[in-house]
């Protein structure tokens, strides 16, 4: 079985305006959520306790909030978690209290309320710890930023290499806007997500890269986007297929991986959806407006004349 | 062109042989168990009593699965919960009868159940994180300016004792911060004090300002003081943790001055939060007997006093100076008082405590001795007893309201107090049927995952895609067992990881297969075509994983918990993703292709 056989190469260079244009806007509205509405924090980053409690019968949420209510826990937190009969219980930090009496406290009352009740998990952070990891996240954006960029110019030279991180980049600042938009929870695992995503995306325009540097050499004459248009129609079905696969295991975890793993699973749905996007259509016009030409590979192409070619 | 040598063939066969077999413990899954662990001075737990566990299951007529001996004590597996939970309470009675000094630790266990002669070759099943196995996990932060203050104050009374043995006169002394400041009328005293104290007090740095002499720690003392805080807290945390009978605690200095404490597969939850939580230490101070006893607690203790309540909550003053601290303790246990059959906690010190004790009550017979139980910001007197007669390396203390209090105690005291107060930064609980279902979702979300991957790429690649997805299995096989044999812990971002390596090593083959369709439509021959296939997809096969891979570290560098988790399982599977991608499947297209003469038809799907 075959999907791509292109006879004629598409023309995506031509369509750079275009798809600038799109990726522009999305990109500024990404912004502008993620300014104006800002990231919904897990208890990781702002600290305070979380609690998940579980009930042999439908949870009652308003009595619930109710009991907290009388216990003086005004702006706590009351939803249901995967199904009806979970309920995640989000306490923000209190002075002076110690997290281990609260949640004891609030075990407690709520078991009056309803004896089938079974708290399931209890995380506490403490303020200090949120700080660092907001801290943590943003160097390990930076080291992993910096090393893809030292990566690529050793492959090539800094034309590509920036075109590629701004396109990878891209791709981060829009999963956050997503995340921003719908107010979905950012927690360390989504965290993770993104940075994974970061490092998988950019292989993608390795490969678009490596064949625009193989095509160079080939094809004599050619300007610069048909070059890039020939590589990316051939490397195509490659990216289609493997960003394929992977998001069916991604798929599968978003459906079959219960509440811990949805919002890692819908992080990695985004950044995939968008990493094959940008790599293909962002990357190589951003690289074109920097101003690539042949130079760029063929100076890099006798450093790197060992490696082998690629599909 | 296309075979491999038989040594490669060799190789790739017991790579993969081992990888089952490191992989193999982890099918045989956990069932409760109770752990029986010696206490103390009690020696450790043989066949004797293992023999005595099981009469009593026998009597009791509980059914237990397999028992086992080993370094860390008796280990009784049962089918269920319920039986393990009746099983703890029969065997705690038996061991450790009412009202007699506790030898023996019965604790709730969850151990493997894979056959021994898989564990004696080290092939043990994958250490399960918190979010799997359920558990306790706590960051803890040592404050360290309590260390500072402790230590200033006991080098205060040591000055002080210092100076009363030459003789020599001065106004005062204070603490100030971090400094203690000596008050002098003449200029002669002062001196000579500071002849004295330099030539015994190497560690501090002394000097003259006005009519005082400032002593502060020297850097590297300060430095020194609070790492041996946060070490000697950590060595308590674990004596605490044994104590506890959790299997293969987590107990590691974080930053300069954090603890992680992971107790995985803990079921007693409230129990280790308690022992854990507890930042009980004990010291013994003399009762100032100058100064009549306060009336009210309000009252302002006199210089070099501080005011506790006792037991029924009569305020009295003590001395600031320490006589003894927690740390000379070597030995604690909980016992009855013959006479008054109230329960005593008995404690034995090292041959330094009982020497300082031994002059102390010589010096201060007939005045009072109290007995401080330190908790954080609660400081509490559990006796104030006067000295009746010289004190040697074993004493007493009574006063104690039950004799859970008296097995708390004597379990705190034995466990080694805390250098200096603990904050709790993280605390994080979850519950063995949560951590449960987290398995079995990961699980799922794996197989159904990886079926669809490969039901694809046999329908697209053909033969050449049922081998990528031979070669995709294997490399789960040499993951879990890679990850089994480094006993990395597997957290539920570890399994997220697993799959999504699952998903992006699929890329090789992808890339490897598309390179050998468009060899031959480039009219090679099949020989040739796998060939260039191979030796050329592997170029961009390195490039895709470096990228991963520096995000891989990154996140390991950065990451704390679950996310060093995922950091983990992602390098390690680009590792094992590369060997089976390019080395297992070429070997079996070498072993179906490979020695045919001549090749008419590649099956790959076009």
């Amino acid at each position: 079985m075959e999907f791509f056989r292109m006879k004629r190469d598409i023309p995506f260079m031509s369509w750079g305006k275009y798809t600038t244009t799109v990726s522009l806007i999305t990109f500024l509205l990404a912004v502008f959520f993620l300014y104006s509405k800002g990231l919904n924090f897990s208890v990781d980053f702002t600290g305070g306790t979380v609690m998940e409690v579980h009930t042999a019968g439908q949870a009652d949420l308003t009595g619930m909030r109710l009991s907290l209510k009388q216990l003086g826990l005004h702006d706590a937190n009351v939803q249901n978690f995967g199904s009806s009969h979970d309920v995640l219980i989000r306490l923000p930090l209190r002075h002076g209290v110690s997290s281990g009496a609260l949640s004891e406290k609030v075990r407690q009352a709520l078991r009056q309320q309803d004896a089938s009740l079974q708290v399931r998990r209890v995380e506490f952070v403490g303020p200090q710890v949120g700080d660092e990891l907001v801290k943590d996240g943003s160097a390990a954006l930076l080291f992993v930023s910096l090393g893809i960029v030292i990566y690529l110019s050793l492959r090539f030279k800094w034309r590509p290499a920036v075109a590629t991180l701004m396109a990878n980049l891209h791709d981060v600042v829009i999963i956050l806007g997503f995340f921003a938009f719908f107010q979905w929870e950012f927690s360390l695992s989504v965290l993770a997500a993104v940075l994974a995503i970061l490092g998988y995306s950019v292989n993608e325009s390795v490969v678009v890269f490596d064949r625009v540097r193989e095509n160079f050499r080939k094809m004599r004459g050619a300007s610069v986007s048909q070059v890039i248009d020939n590589a990316i129609t051939r490397t195509m079905s490659r990216t289609i297929i493997t960003h394929g696969c992977t998001q069916l295991m991604v798929t599968s975890m978003l459906f079959f991986g219960g509440e811990a793993l949805h919002y890692f699973a819908l992080a990695l749905t985004i950044g995939i959806l968008f990493g094959i996007y940008s790599s293909v259509l962002v990357a190589s016009p951003i690289a074109m407006a920097l101003g690539m030409t042949r130079a760029d590979f063929l100076v890099s192409d006798r450093k790197t004349n060992t490696l082998p070619d690629t599909p | 062109m296309n075979r491999f040598p038989l040594w490669k063939n060799l190789l790739i066969f017991c790579v993969i042989a081992l990888g089952a077999l490191y992989t193999l413990p982890n099918f045989f899954g956990q069932s409760p168990a109770v752990q029986i662990s010696s206490l103390g001075t009690t020696p450790p737990v043989g066949p004797e009593v293992q023999n005595q566990v099981e009469q009593a299951l026998k009597v009791a007529q509980l059914a237990e699965t397999r028992a086992s001996l080993d370094g860390v004590g008796l280990r009784v597996r049962f089918a269920d919960t319920d039986t393990q939970l009746k099983a703890r309470d029969i065997i705690d009675h038996v061991l450790n009868p009412e009202g007699q000094p506790q030898h023996y630790v019965v604790a709730l266990n969850l151990v493997p159940n894979s056959p021994s002669w898989l564990s004696e070759i080290g092939a043990l099943p994958m250490y399960l994180g918190l979010d799997l196995s359920g558990g306790v996990h706590f960051l803890l932060q040592v404050d360290q300016q309590a260390a500072l203050t402790k230590r200033l104050e006991g080098d205060g009374a040591e000055v002080r004792s210092e100076l009363q043995d030459k003789q020599i006169y001065y106004d005062g002394l204070s603490r100030d911060g971090e400094r203690l400041v000596l008050h002098f009328h003449d200029g002669a005293s002062l001196s000579s004090a500071q002849q004295v104290l330099e030539s015994i007090h190497h560690d501090m740095n002394l000097k003259a300002e006005g009519g005082d002499l400032v002593l502060s720690l020297k850097p590297e003392t300060r430095a020194a003081i609070q790492d041996q805080a946060v070490k000697q807290n950590i060595l308590a945390l674990r004596n605490r943790v044994n104590e506890l009978g959790a299997k293969e605690p987590i107990i590691q200095q974080q930053g300069a001055d954090r603890i992680i404490v992971q107790l995985p597969g803990v079921q007693d939850t409230a129990k280790a939060k308690d022992i854990i939580g507890r930042t009980a230490s004990l010291e013994i101070h003399l009762v100032d007997e100058d100064h009549p006893n306060p009336i009210s607690v309000t009252q302002m203790p006199p210089p070099g006093d501080f005011l506790v309540l006792d037991r029924q909550g009569i305020p009295v003053f003590v001395r600031k100076a320490v006589v003894l601290s927690g740390d000379v303790i070597t030995d604690a246990g909980a016992g009855f008082d013959s006479q008054s059959n109230r329960p005593t906690v008995n404690i034995s010190m090292d041959a330094k405590g009982a020497r300082i004790i031994r002059q102390v009550s010589r010096d201060n017979l007939k005045k009072r001795m109290a007995i401080l139980l330190l908790e954080k910001s609660k400081t509490e007197a559990i006796s104030v007893a006067t000295i009746q007669d010289e004190l040697g390396a074993r004493f007493q203390i009574t006063g104690l309201q039950s004799s859970k209090e008296a097995n708390d105690l004597a379990l705190l005291l034995r466990a080694g107090a805390l250098a200096a107060p603990m904050d709790f930064l993280e605390e994080r609980t979850v519950g063995p049927s949560l951590g449960a279902e987290n398995i079995a979702r990961g699980f799922h979300s794996t197989w159904i995952g990886f079926a669809a991957i490969a039901v694809f790429m046999v329908v697209y690649y053909a033969l050449f895609g049922t081998i990528s997805v031979v070669a995709l299995a294997v490399n789960v096989l040499l993951l879990v067992g890679l990850l089994s044999l480094l006993q990395a812990t597997l957290t539920l971002p570890g399994m997220a990881a697993i799959a999504l390596t699952v998903g992006m090593a699929i890329d090789a083959n992808v890339l490897i297969n598309e390179r050998i369709r468009e060899e031959l439509r480039n009219g090679n021959s099949p020989g040739a075509a796998i060939h260039a296939g191979y030796d050329r997809a592997f170029g961009t096969i390195l490039d895709s994983n470096v990228t991963t891979g520096i995000a891989g570290l990154a996140l390991f560098a950065f990451g704390s918990g679950p996310v060093k988790g995922f950091a983990v399982v992602l390098v390690l599977g680009i590792l094992t993703s590369m060997f089976s991608s390019v080395l297992v499947s070429r070997a079996l297209i070498n072993l179906i292709y490979g020695r045919r003469r001549k090749i008419d038809h590649l099956s790959i799907g076009m």
